[in-house]
């Protein structure tokens, strides 16, 4: 009878566990599981606003709740006339200040985090990267130009890391739900954000600002490593030698169809501050093609025979001479092997 | 033959009357029959955004078309569908309400709906040549960068919309200023007047930070001017101000008229006298006021610092405490009274649910901080709804039920008016709630598509399928509407035993004149009063006299014409410059309309006394 009664339990609470788990929506990428300094204060006015929102909700629902069932016409009353009231001061004047001191348990907070989310006075003894939002993928500048990289933004795990923001063309906004709140990407301006990861992980970010018909496809990602990794991988970044020939004869022949077409008028390969198109140094470590799309060799090709499937009106259509399945497959072969360094995103969390 | 032939001309005649009418009662029908067609494409658009959105990574429309559909769904919701309907339920009830004949300036109110129908025409003849698709705030920097002519028709087509709303804003503020009969004093006005008098300042206000948006914009875009263009020196954030500074009144132009009906519904259904009067007026004054000191609050993640944001988080959750004055005093309205549930009561008891949740949510945005996490996901597309379809829609809806035998003397069915009401309830809850979710589980707004394995899955799915109900319920609707004219009960000029003037007419609807002898007002609820405590009937404040009337006039639609035909070549004139004809004729042909109504004199009608005393008290 006990054990069974466990089981029943037990099935409970893993069902219970469960339907939370997956009303909180997926890991890394949902903000009610806040694993970032921001994501976190943002979280505790979430639940602050909440609570004390329910609470008004309940006492209006109550309130109507009884309207309905007391207060209802009768049968056979219907030339019932009720007393004619004009209003009362005390009960005008409760809910008129309950709600006033209810905002005002609300705003305190909220104007603390204001100020300490902007605060930026320590941007100077932290990591700093450049931002650049670009229709639609995303490029980070490490340590004053001394190299670049896109779409996977690697950081140290319990860090603060200060993001200089900028767009190069329209309003794009920065988004890891799991990490941190957004902040826009302006073209006039210098948006910093800091942010700091309190697990090592591969954080999904957003694009969270209408840009074009690319917008929902602008995503990339924060990988959190140890310090020890991010390091070596920085040193890794800043070692690479752009003009190295791939091994692979036909990873060899990809590198001279890539420059033949162009692809470098747009692509850098190593230290470049050039961002017309995304930097592709250790394009072999990314975790996707295009930001979206899963990353092996033949979603590679078709990307390069054709963007526009993946990534309706990216940059990149049109941009360079059609290409042969063989060609596309050669310089996919080279991509695959700029191997700059053995921290990965699966360095993350392990 | 005969009889075809009268059929036809009688149907010309009829046209003709719509044409040229300058009857406040008439351009209510124009209006809501509009504004109406407008709700039908707009919710064909949502259908359209949510069956893309149900499954992950859905291919059934095209990423720029999928842009092309949310900005015509909310540009065409917000002006065209939700102002205008609202504007046609104010010409129908406030100058009765005030016991006036007309508003002040009837020709003025027939130009304001020519305007409104023209823009709109024009802003969706752009379908045929690719719509606008920055989003129905068309912020600056993606406007200039979206190529074709999509922003072009987004940018004329409001630009003469808004220019007939702002025309009707200061038609009703000179109204309700001068057309009061005897008696009605402000303090006596009916929620509803007073809604309308409040919204009309806010239209006063924010409409022309919209005009000079647009212009800049437009100036940018066709004529080589850099307000907006950073390359140049210009500023986008700019843009942003002044849309917000526009567009948050605007939300409140939206529900405070609905928060007017929401009053004299409960009062009239409850059989009570609004609890606390002079609060709900003044809560209603602060709320637009306080509705001008927030706007930054739709750019907290823009960078404005934390001096701004605190401030706008601050002023945000401010409204919530008149807002919540105005909930208790609903409740309150009913605590004790006689409530009789018919299809405008649940509309509008579903509504203090609906519209607390998304009062609720504005509170929660209001929190700059947390607002980093909610602000452009689902989180505030289910805000926003909760805000405008369980308070603008579900008002709206109880209106038309209450205020539809005013309109068009008959009563909508009621059976049917209940399946609607609980199909698109239940629709609206089943779309909307589940998405204040989808947003903190990361999903921004204005995706074409969301990648699948993200956990976004099933609650789209459970929202599309909310949309079809909400779908079901407004078609209901339109049967309901046909149903009534064919074989509608046909209704007294008091079928809810009102408390107000607009029911003390002779008919419902209320002869063309509204009143033979403008009626005398003892007190709030004039109507209620004299059931009470006089005859029943309202004491005429003036002898039976002739009643001066405006005449008919075609001159409002040919002027609205001109501006739509200049549109067009203000669009195209970018391209080829003999477009430039079109906009110089179309221009000239307007100004040409109003140097005609400015030099012909018509000093209008009088209907004869002995006619009047000829038709039956």
């Amino acid at each position: 009878m006990k054990g069974w009664m466990g089981k029943i339990k037990a099935l409970l609470v893993f069902s219970a566990l469960a339907l939370f788990l997956t009303a909180c929506g997926k890991d890394n990428l949902t903000a009610l599981v806040p694993k970032g300094y921001g994501a976190q204060s943002s979280m505790d006015l979430i639940i602050l606003t909440t609570v004390v929102m329910s609470f008004v909700f309940l006492v209006v629902i109550i309130a109507l709740v009884i309207v309905l069932m007391r207060y209802r016409e009768k049968k056979g009353q219907e030339d019932y006339i009720p007393k004619q009231v004009e209003g009362n001061q005390a009960l005008e004047t409760v809910w008129t200040v309950i709600p006033i001191i209810l905002v005002i348990i609300m705003a305190v907070p909220t104007i603390l985090a204001s100020f300490d989310l902007a605060d930026n006075s320590g941007a100077s003894k932290h990591l700093n990267v450049k931002v650049t939002g670009n229709q639609y993928w995303w490029h980070f500048d490490y340590e004053n130009d001394e190299f670049q990289t896109s779409q996977d933004l690697y950081i140290p795990v319990g860090e603060r890391v200060y993001l200089n923001m900028i767009s190069s063309d329209v309003v794009h906004s920065f988004w890891v739900p799991s990490i941190s709140g957004k902040l826009d990407v302006n073209p006039e301006n210098t948006n910093t954000l800091y942010i700091e990861a309190y697990e090592e992980g591969v954080y999904w970010g957003k694009c969270a600002e209408l840009c074009g018909p690319g917008h929902s496809l602008m995503d990339f990602k924060v990988i959190a490593v140890s310090k020890e990794e991010y390091e070596q991988w920085v040193a890794d970044m800043k070692a690479v030698d752009p003009e190295e020939v791939p091994q692979d004869a036909v990873a060899a022949e990809g590198k001279e169809l890539f420059e033949a077409n162009g692809c470098m008028g747009c692509h850098a390969i190593g230290a470049s501050p050039a961002q017309v198109g995304p930097n592709l140094t250790n394009y072999a470590n990314r975790t996707t093609v295009a930001g979206v799309k899963e990353h092996s060799k033949d979603v590679l090709v078709q990307w390069i025979l054709n963007p526009e499937q993946y990534k309706p009106g990216n940059l990149m259509t049109g941009k360079y001479p059609e290409l042969s399945e063989d060609e596309a497959d050669k310089i996919a072969e080279y991509l695959l092997q700029l191997d700059a360094t053995d921290i990965t995103p699966e360095s993350a969390g392990k | 033959m005969s009889i075809a032939a009268t059929q036809k001309r009688s149907f010309g005649a009829f046209l003709w009357d719509y044409l040229t009418t300058v009857d406040h009662k008439k351009i209510a029908h124009l209006y809501l029959f509009g504004g109406g067609f407008f709700f039908l494409l707009g919710g064909l658009e949502a259908v359209v955004i949510r069956i893309q959105l149900i499954k992950p990574e859905n291919d059934f429309i095209s990423a720029g078309f999928y842009n092309e559909m949310i900005t015509m769904h909310g540009t065409t919701m917000i002006f065209l569908a939700a102002m205008p309907i609202i504007i046609g339920l104010m010409n129908a009830a406030m100058p009765l309400q005030i016991g006036a004949r007309d508003v002040a300036f009837p020709f003025l109110n027939a130009l304001s709906f020519w305007l409104f129908l023209f823009g709109g025409l024009l802003l969706n003849i752009s379908w045929f040549t690719g719509a606008p698709d920055a989003g129905w705030t068309s912020y600056a920097s993606l406007a200039l960068d979206s190529p074709g002519h999509g922003i072009d028709f987004y940018i004329a087509g409001l630009q003469i919309a808004g220019a007939g709303t702002l025309m009707g804003g200061i038609n009703f503020l000179a109204t309700i200023v001068n057309m009061r009969a005897p008696g009605m004093t402000y303090m006596r006005m009916p929620l509803f007047t007073w809604a309308t008098f409040i919204t009309s300042v806010l239209i006063l206000f924010a409409f022309p930070a919209l005009t000079i948006n647009l212009f800049l914009l437009m100036f940018d875009r066709m004529f080589g001017t850099a307000f907006f263009d950073v390359a140049l020196g210009g500023n986008t954030i700019i843009y942003q101000h002044l849309f917000w500074i526009f567009g948050h009144p605007e939300v409140y132009i939206l529900i405070l008229p609905l928060f007017g009906l929401f009053s004299d519904v409960f009062s009239t259904f409850s059989k009570k006298r609004l609890f606390g009067y002079t609060a709900m007026v003044f809560a209603t004054m602060l709320i637009a006021f306080l509705g001008f000191m927030v706007w930054a609050h739709h750019m907290f993640t823009v960078g404005l610092g934390p001096v701004a944001n605190s401030i706008f988080a601050v002023g945000t959750m401010a409204i919530a405490v008149p807002t919540g004055i105005k909930i208790f005093n609903w409740l309150a309205t009913m605590w004790g009274g006689s409530v009789r549930i018919n299809t405008a009561m649940l509309w509008s008891l579903g509504f203090i649910p609906s519209f607390t949740i998304g009062g609720m949510t504005g509170v929660m945005l209001g929190s700059a901080v947390a607002d980093y996490q909610y602000h452009d996901t689902y989180f505030v597309v289910a805000h926003f709804h909760y805000v405008i379809v369980g308070g603008t829609v579900f008002g709206i809806f109880a209106g038309l039920h209450y205020w539809w035998p005013l309109m068009f003397g008959r009563i909508l069915h009621e059976g049917m008016g209940k399946l609607t009401f609980w199909t698109f309830f239940i629709g609206f809850h089943l779309t909307f709630f589940i998405q204040h979710f989808l947003g903190l589980m990361g999903m921004p707004r204005r995706y074409w598509v969301f990648l699948e394995d993200q956990g976004l899955d099933l609650g789209n799915f459970i929202s599309t399928i909310g949309a079809f109900f909400m779908s079901f319920g407004v078609i209901v609707f339109l049967i309901n509407i046909i149903y009534t004219a064919v074989k509608g009960e046909k209704a007294s000029a008091d079928p809810w035993d009102g408390r107000t003037l607009e029911w003390a007419t002779a008919s419902s609807p209320p002869p063309y004149y509204n009143f033979k002898q403008l009626p005398l007002t003892r007190g709030l609820d004039p109507l209620w009063i004299e059931k009470r405590e006089g005859n029943g009937k309202m004491t005429p404040a003036e002898p039976l006299g002739d009643i001066h009337m405006p005449n008919g006039s075609f001159t409002p639609f040919l002027m609205s014409l001109g501006f739509f035909i200049a549109g067009f070549g203000f669009i195209y004139q970018t391209d080829n410059s003999l477009w430039h004809i079109a906009l110089f004729g179309g221009m000239a042909f307007a100004l040409g309309c109003m140097i005609y109504r400015s030099i012909k004199d018509d000093h209008g009608y009088y209907i004869p006394k002995a006619e009047l005393e000829r038709e039956a008290d």
